[in-house]
């Protein structure tokens, strides 16, 4: 009963991380903000962005509102 | 029972719950398929995809946020401009929570083409639009040709002739 009961517990607060209704393309506008981004200095933030993807091959996350991907 | 045994079948639950919560998401609108009819605000009137039935339709999902968007705007001008004699009509659904929002990008980047405005989202999610910006070009019969996910200047010549060729085919 003790272990059901701790089950039915954990699960309760697992399903609370994985949502089912994720924030949506369209629903990113806070998040567009540029407070909202990692780095204070936008000039900086674009020259630590070139070297992560030249050495990564990779782009992307570090913001949001677009660099013309659609994908952020 | 080990206190091992238990902690793996813990884990076991946590795993399936958080597939089964993860799971639910709204399909993308693909080439082929009927675009799904909406009623949106307009800046003078309702807008409705049914309404441009007959017409090539470029639809545009686009917020005051969105960086590239500020790109795309004075080409769908450009677009909306060449080929309105051909049979395009661009129409642009904002997404902004706000109508409020777009007035100040609508300022500095005035449209010559329909704007539409749907702050509760129903559209996007009916086209299930996966990023911003997101277009769709559907053709005269209503059945989405393209779409296309984002925006960069150098888009500009693909997108135009898809565009062209598709308006010349139809």
């Amino acid at each position: 009963m003790k272990r059901t009961c701790a089950l039915a517990f954990a699960s309760l607060l697992v399903a609370g991380c994985a949502t089912g209704n994720p924030v949506r393309a369209w629903e990113k506008a806070v998040l567009a903000k540029p407070e909202m981004g990692f780095g204070q200095d936008r000039l900086d933030a674009q020259l630590s962005e070139h070297t992560y993807f030249s050495k990564e091959a990779a782009s992307g996350g570090s913001s949001i509102g677009g660099g013309g991907c659609g994908c952020n | 029972m080990s206190v091992y045994a238990s902690l793996l079948s813990v884990l076991r639950w946590i795993a399936a719950i958080s597939l089964l919560a993860g799971t639910a998401s709204a399909a993308a609108l693909d080439v082929g398929q009927a675009a799904p009819d909406f009623k949106l605000e307009g800046v003078d009137e309702a807008i409705t995809l049914s309404g441009l039935r007959g017409h090539l339709v470029y639809v545009d999902f686009w917020a005051s946020w969105c960086v590239p968007c500020r790109q795309s705007f004075p080409w769908m001008n450009t677009l909306q401009g060449k080929f309105r004699d051909k049979g395009l009509r661009v129409v642009a659904i904002n997404l902004d929570e706000t109508v409020d929002a777009s007035k100040e990008f609508l300022t500095r980047w005035p449209p010559n083409f329909k704007i539409a405005f749907d702050p509760t989202g129903i559209t996007p999610r009916a086209f299930g639009l996966l990023g911003m910006p997101t277009s769709f070009l559907i053709g005269r019969d209503g059945k989405v040709i393209f779409r296309h996910l984002g925006f960069r200047n150098s888009d500009r010549a693909e997108l135009e002739a898809r565009i062209a060729t598709a308006l010349a085919a139809s």
